[in-house]
């Protein structure tokens, strides 16, 4: 107790120090700030599409292909700020009522990025009314609307794609969809053998199959078959960050918080794999746990101060388990719930509102749950457990 | 398969299967800081305004502006800090401008400093902009960025005697004015009359004494009884002279407890308020006072009065004036009336004739009052709870949900 009293402090201490006054640096080759690591090619590929967009801004063309390097490295990266540079490349065009196609795309592509859902959509929709054939617009457009929990247009919009992608990812589309809205078993047993039936498959779309299934079969509450999934996901190679973060929360909740730690210990940079790490070293009773709590609750609170509300299903877990406040946990959960409705944003608002006083507060989402036909071993234990209560 | 291969050749299509974006850290942000200063006028004084200004601006972006990273090692130095500080001002002082009452107010930059926040080495510029006249109206055009990086944001905190505002800067609001004094003023006197209408709708007592007042007002009382008022005018009559002289009667108590001038145990000022609530309830079943309702709103509103205080005591005065907190809560409450009244007095005088409004609303409703009070002034004098407050709130809650 006390050798933790001691390592709490010191780490309090060590944590004020990085957020000191403003100085200035002991020698002139202390180096502040490591860029992003690009390789020089690839710099030089940047640099050179930026300067031929500057002297044409207007080029389609050129706007499109630094669009999509920017949206890809924004990706590899995990860094917003290149959404942001993207969106500097589409100027000429942002503002416009009906850019061309490939505009429109990349527009709703950044849109959904930063959870704008419903202006995303529309910007699909223009698309799709130009261009039926569109699988890209299809795609995002199912995405969209599964995360908005509207699954009978998602899965029309993921019908769409027979015609115009691989079977397994047309597939991977719909049973998904069904596998939220009352079709848990078949969808999982039915995706499941799909993807044994094309085994050269991508591995790309390998991993994002994998990870669904490990998800449904989370859902279903076959604990041995998700693990099995997990990994062979893993042993694809170069898990996303996605990836990560889901099979963070199964060892979580399998109470494996040594795992996380070494799952996630080089990737702390991203604030989704930071909240489980913390959330690991919490459960293992750690004293660093205190020093990345802070920096947790620095990094929201300059979220919340530009009035960023991307990463609210995170925020909403944070001030439940790890500042151990329900109340204010439940009124984020609630706000991030109007935006998206996925199994893990249910899962954050069930479990403030069944820590919180409130005990009503849980009501009008089991409604929704049971409406959806949602199901979903985790949450059906917590309902369960507190059925007494509600 | 082919056109399948064409669709992901555009090495996005999996981008696009993710939607859960799990960022490294927020979008690009610079915080800037102002803090204004007028001087008092003297003829001696060149210009009546400094205003000195820290802006945090992150190096990883002006690398991106202008190239920091001089030797291409993907890392950046104090060294290429210092050597590209006047580029850094330069650039970064193009896209800010200060205005005091419309002239502008010329920068001059001080410091170059560094410090850290979530994500990464920031560039600490420190300046002060010095402004002819003293300034009550500042203006401020922020464009830091915004043709390379539209999501960019300028975090600004404005501080002006001890008062401090926050705005958000980006291409949607680059130009925002502030009104410097007034402002924070007006924003301390809203709180303090929300404060009020706040207190008047969750403090039942008060809402209770009125309402057992207000009871008769649509009534006569002739030697058969209570009768219903022959027409609109000797009620509103009735209704006004209630709620004036209560209204006179707490802005007096109020105003003198709060200077501090008369001090009264706050139990026994609670207690005489659940008095007088019961005694105001009692006199509709069985009269005492017919005539003179507003004598007796304008006594008790001296009671009452005291408990306004100290509801403001508890709120604290936040630092501004005294007078502005008091005529901001006094407002509040006489809002929150108005607004009980607004509702009640035409009900009531709509529904004046009925056996209802007579039996249940006008006896039966004050026996219920009598009772709920009586419980109050039971728990206050001997300082029990019989039923809390808080389990009240529950079973609202309660209801609102089924």
């Amino acid at each position: 107790m006390l050798k933790n009293l001691t390592g709490y402090l010191l780490w309090a201490a060590l944590v004020q120090a990085a957020y000191a006054a403003p100085y200035i640096p002991g020698s002139p080759n202390q180096v502040l700030e490591k860029l992003p690591a690009t390789t020089d090619a690839s710099i030089q590929r940047f640099k050179s599409l930026r300067s031929r967009l500057a002297s044409d801004p207007n080029n389609i063309e050129l706007a499109v292909k630094l669009t999509k390097l920017y949206i890809e490295q924004s990706r590899d990266e995990g860094d917003p700020r290149y959404l942001g540079y993207a969106q500097a490349a589409l100027a000429p065009w942002w503002e416009l009522d009906q850019p061309p196609i490939d505009i429109l795309v990349l527009r709703a592509t950044l849109l959904q990025s930063t959870h704008q859902f419903d202006e995303s959509l529309a910007d699909l929709n223009r698309v799709l009314k130009l261009d039926r054939a569109n699988g890209q617009a299809w795609l995002t457009r199912a995405t969209i609307l599964q995360v908005q929990g509207k699954y009978a247009e998602a899965l029309q919009s993921c019908e769409q794609l027979y015609a115009l992608t691989s079977e397994l990812v047309t597939l991977t589309c719909s049973l998904n969809v069904r596998n939220l809205n009352g079709r848990a078993k078949d969808s999982y047993q039915e995706l499941k053998v799909a993807l044994e039936q094309t085994p050269d498959t991508d591995p790309n779309i390998q991993i994002w199959v994998l990870t669904l299934l490990a998800e449904m079969a989370e859902r279903l509450g076959d604990v041995v078959a998700a693990e099995k999934h997990f990994e062979n996901a893993i042993n694809l190679g170069d898990p996303d960050s996605y990836l990560l973060g889901v099979y963070s929360d199964f060892l979580l909740e399998q109470h494996r918080p040594q795992e996380v730690l070494s799952l996630l210990k080089a990737k702390t940079t991203i604030d989704p794999l930071l909240l489980r790490y913390a959330e690991a070293l919490n459960a293992m009773h750690l004293p660093e746990s205190q020093v990345q709590i802070e920096e947790l609750r620095n990094r929201f609170d300059a979220a919340m101060m530009r009035g960023d509300t991307v990463h609210q299903r995170e925020q909403s877990r944070f001030e439940l388990r790890l500042m151990h406040n329900p109340v204010r946990a439940l009124e984020i959960a609630k706000l991030n719930w109007a935006i998206q409705k996925e199994p893990a944003d249910a899962r954050v608002y069930l479990e403030a509102a069944l820590a919180s006083s409130d005990k009503y507060a849980a009501v009008p989402l089991i409604g929704w749950l049971e409406a959806h036909h949602l199901e979903d071993a985790i949450l059906k234990k917590m309902i369960d457990h507190h059925k007494g209560a509600i | 398969m082919s056109k399948y291969r064409s669709v992901l050749r555009s090495g996005i299509l999996l981008f696009f299967l993710w939607h859960v974006c799990a960022f490294a850290h927020k979008p690009s942000d610079s915080y800037l800081t102002l803090s204004v200063a007028n001087v008092d006028s003297e003829p001696t004084v060149l210009h009546q305004a400094t205003i000195k200004g820290q802006w945090d601006i992150a190096l990883r972006d002006l690398d991106y502006a202008i190239g920091l990273d001089e030797d291409a090692n993907s890392e950046i130095n104090w060294q290429e800090v210092l050597i590209k500080q006047k580029d850094i001002n330069a650039y970064a002082f193009a896209r800010l401008s200060i205005r005091g009452n419309h002239v502008l107010c010329p920068i001059t930059p001080t410091q170059t400093l560094i410090d850290h926040h979530t994500d990464g080495a920031y560039a600490v510029l420190k300046f002060t902009a010095s402004c002819q006249t003293t300034v009550s109206n500042l203006s401020l055009r922020y464009t830091l960025f915004s043709e390379l990086d539209p999501s960019h944001r300028g975090l600004l905190r404005l501080e002006y005697e001890g008062f401090n505002k926050t705005a958000i800067f980006g291409p949607e609001n680059r130009l925002q004015s502030f009104v410097l004094g007034n402002v924070s003023h007006f924003g301390e006197f809203k709180e303090y009359l929300v404060d009020g209408i706040w207190h008047i709708w969750k403090g039942y007592d008060h809402i209770l004494f009125l309402l057992s007042l207000l009871l008769p007002a649509v009534l006569v009382r002739t030697s058969k009884g209570w009768q219903p008022a022959e027409n609109f005018k000797p009620t509103i009559i009735e209704v006004l002279k209630v709620v004036t002289a209560f209204t006179v009667a707490h802005s007096i108590t109020l105003t003198l407890a709060t200077l501090q001038l008369v001090a009264l145990p706050s139990r026994w000022v609670e207690a005489a308020i659940a008095f007088s609530v019961v005694l105001a309830a009692l006199n509709n079943v069985f009269p005492v006072v017919v005539k003179y309702r507003w004598l007796v709103a304008f006594s008790f509103g001296l009671i009452h009065g005291f408990g306004f205080s100290a509801v403001l005591a508890d709120l604290g005065l936040r630092g501004g004036s005294l007078a502005l907190a008091l005529i901001g809560f006094n407002l509040g409450v006489e809002i929150g009336q108005i607004g009980i009244l607004s509702l009640y007095v035409p009900i009531s005088y709509a529904m004046r004739r009925t056996k209802i409004y007579k039996y249940v609303v006008f006896y039966v409703g004050s026996m219920l009052i009598v009772c709920v009070a009586g419980a109050w002034l039971v728990e206050r004098v001997f300082n029990i709870e019989l039923f809390s407050s808080t389990k009240g709130d529950e079973r609202v809650d309660q209801l609102q949900v089924i």
